[in-house]
């Protein structure tokens, strides 16, 4: 991964996390999911699928909740189209049932399900204009003419499109086709719309613009959407809460900030932004965790939830925008000595790696607020990192 | 314009050459005087007024006409079926017999078609006749139909489906409405190149017509073996003519659709810039 994304997206998670913390006293947080009397829209219950011998989906139950923008994030074959596809009709669950507001969905066929997908080819019908597209689903409702007429326009204008009606799909740009794909899977006002890996053919200055748009819309439509994407970024940015998976399993089902501060395995923390990934040994000093990981250096502290019994092995997950870099020794926990061999310069960040004393490296980030353009360390600078005893992340196994 | 150098020129004049002298001497022959095919005497249009009195030749044509109109129709609804399921259905159980089943006409000799559809009709007691005629055609322009219309289909995203079945199609509704219109063009020349091979085939229609059923290409073969006669000449200009114009009003659509299509872009631009 390029360290460019990760900045911007735990940037952006930082501020998110900022956000939510300071409206919690005006306003509820939307956290459906936190009220025992919500009832969610989807409901997985025990859903396995298989394609022969091949299990793309391993007894996963989930709940999403309604006006939720829900990602399912994971590597190209971990089993998340699949599961979109399984909500849309195109596929049957091997074992398990999935309830849409509390039916089983499993006997109604695609073309009669309250769900429509935006799909990653947009499949914009290349005979029909930008109109007739939109207006598609709406004949096939059986919708009076002149509503039909209503809602087309009401969809171009909800995604900026108006000028381009008699166009046929050949004819407008990407971005404008892929807002086309949106508003006809919105035409049909949905109580799910499924989008899958929606901007993925766009650049990354037009991807970043449109996931705002994308939040925009959801929450004007108060549409409930589910996103596939194996962009961390994406999803972050995006979503109200992110599942993660691997291997048609699912890894972690949490809000964006929750998984990238609290991941539960080596497998999210690794998956999720950057971080240095330590092993050892775990005991307990009073409320914190000690953490014994390599001979001559001093064990690393940190404040956990999770039980670990003394003496089993863990891993100890560090991001690097959590530690920092000093010339002098800190008085503080988790202090390692160590010299600077490589220096990422991005311009608003820097991303040391420091090699310890016995070769393992310690990524460390500082933020360049001094505009300069003489850097504070440099390389094979004898340095001191350190990070604070809520910083590091205790993972199990 | 750029001009030509020599060689093209030379290479094109023969080229053309190679392919329509043979066709301009037969239509220019068509308006001999003389009833010797080989000898000019003088321009007429009397071999023409005697083919239209030729009843033989006019129910030929008819026959013919009926033939390759049903039997491509038939041939290309089912060689699009073939096709569709072909690429469609995945790998299912002997897939690969089944498409290499498909496209073994193309290479069979016409003899063997033509002989085993003999036998089959004489085993079943069916009358030669035009049944047998179009049954045989639909047989060996079928392969042809899906060869064409399957080359279209690898390509055609199967999302566009997904998409009309998510937007509340029905299976049927989703082929009606998006793929056929998509495929329509490879469904048309798949219909036109059944047409024509019906059209001209000689070899099939001998085994299979009937004394009733007497297609033009086996009663100008039979004919010809009598000598040629200005009148079969006659009878191929028309042909050519009515090929010649099927062509150019089939060129002059596409370029009048293009032009029309222009015109929508540059006045959705002016829309726009309003």
């Amino acid at each position: 991964m390029h360290p460019a994304r990760f900045t911007f997206s735990t940037r952006l998670t930082f501020l998110k996390g900022t956000d939510l913390a300071e409206t919690k006293d005006h306003q509820a947080v939307f956290a459906p999911w936190e009220d025992p009397n919500e009832a969610p829209l989807i409901r997985f219950r025990g859903v396995t699928k298989k394609f022969g011998t091949f299990t793309a989906i391993h007894d996963v139950s989930l709940d999403i909740y309604r006006k939720e923008f829900f990602a399912l994030l994971g590597p190209s074959g971990c089993g998340k189209t699949t599961l979109m596809r399984l909500l849309a009709g195109f596929e049957t669950p091997t074992e398990g049932q999935i309830e849409l507001d509390g039916h089983d969905i499993a006997p109604v066929p695609p073309n009669q399900r309250a769900v429509n997908m935006m799909f990653q080819s947009y499949a914009l019908f290349p005979h029909l204009s930008v109109w007739e597209n939109i207006a598609f689903g709406l004949k096939r409702e059986g919708m009076a003419k002149d509503k039909i007429g209503d809602r087309v326009t009401e969809m171009l204008r909800l995604t900026r499109l108006e000028q381009f009606g008699r166009r046929k799909p050949h004819q407008i740009s990407g971005g404008q086709r892929q807002r086309v794909a949106l508003a006809r899977s919105l035409a049909k006002a949905p109580k799910l719309l499924l989008l899958d890996e929606p901007l993925g053919a766009l650049d990354k200055k037009l991807r970043e613009e449109t996931q705002f748009e994308l939040m925009d819309i959801q929450e004007k439509t108060g549409t409930t959407f589910v996103i596939v994407t194996h962009d961390q970024e994406e999803a972050m940015t995006v979503a109200s809460r992110v599942a993660v998976m691997d291997a048609g399993v699912l890894k972690q089902v949490a809000t964006p900030s929750q998984i990238y501060e609290n991941p539960n395995s080596v497998y999210v923390a690794g998956f999720i932004g950057d971080v240095t990934i330590l092993q050892g040994r775990a005991r307990k000093d009073g409320e914190r965790y000690l953490v014994d990981w390599a001979e001559g250096q001093p064990p690393l502290v940190t404040h956990s939830g999770v039980e670990i019994g003394p003496g089993e092995t863990c891993h100890y997950a560090i991001r690097p925008e959590k530690v920092e870099i000093h010339k002098d020794r800190p008085d503080d926990d988790n202090v390692l000595h160590g010299k600077v061999i490589d220096i990422g310069y991005l311009g608003n960040i820097s991303t040391y790696h420091v090699e310890l004393a016995n070769g393992q490296i310690i990524r460390a980030q500082s933020f360049n607020t001094e505009r300069s353009t003489r850097q504070a360390f440099t390389w094979e600078d004898e340095v001191w990192v350190n990070w604070t005893d809520r910083c590091g992340i205790l993972l199990a196994g | 314009m750029r001009r030509l150098s020599a060689f093209n020129v030379v290479s094109l004049t023969l080229g053309f050459a190679f392919l329509y002298v043979p066709m301009l001497i037969l239509v220019i022959y068509s308006f001999n005087e003389s009833k010797l095919v080989t000898v000019w005497a003088g321009f007429s249009t009397k071999w023409y007024g005697e083919l239209a009195g030729n009843q033989q030749f006019l129910d030929a044509a008819w026959v013919t006409l009926r033939v390759a109109f049903f039997s491509s129709t038939i041939a290309t609804v089912l060689g699009t079926m073939a096709a569709y399921a072909l690429i469609r259905s995945g790998r299912f159980w002997g897939r690969t017999a089944f498409s290499g089943m498909i496209y073994a006409p193309l290479v069979m000799p016409e003899v063997i078609t033509g002989l085993s559809l003999l036998l089959l009709f004489i085993a079943i007691g069916l009358d030669r006749g035009i049944l047998t005629l179009v049954l045989a055609h639909t047989t060996f322009c079928m392969c042809y139909v899906s060869v064409v219309v399957s080359s279209r289909l690898i390509t055609f995203d199967q999302s566009l489906e997904e998409a009309a079945r998510d937007l509340g199609c029905t299976a049927a509704e989703s082929f009606r409405l998006v793929t056929l219109p998509i495929i329509a063009p490879a469904v048309v020349s798949g219909w036109l190149l059944a047409f024509t091979l019906s059209l001209d085939d000689l070899v099939i229609a001998s085994f299979t017509s009937g004394p009733s059923s007497t297609t033009l290409p086996i009663k100008i073969f039979s004919s010809v073996r009598l000598g040629v006669s200005p009148e079969i000449n006659a009878l191929s200009t028309i042909m050519i003519g009515i090929v010649a114009i099927g062509v150019i009003i089939a060129s002059l659509m596409t370029k009048r659709s293009m032009a029309r299509r222009l015109a929508d872009e540059a006045a959705a631009d002016r829309a726009e810039l309003t």
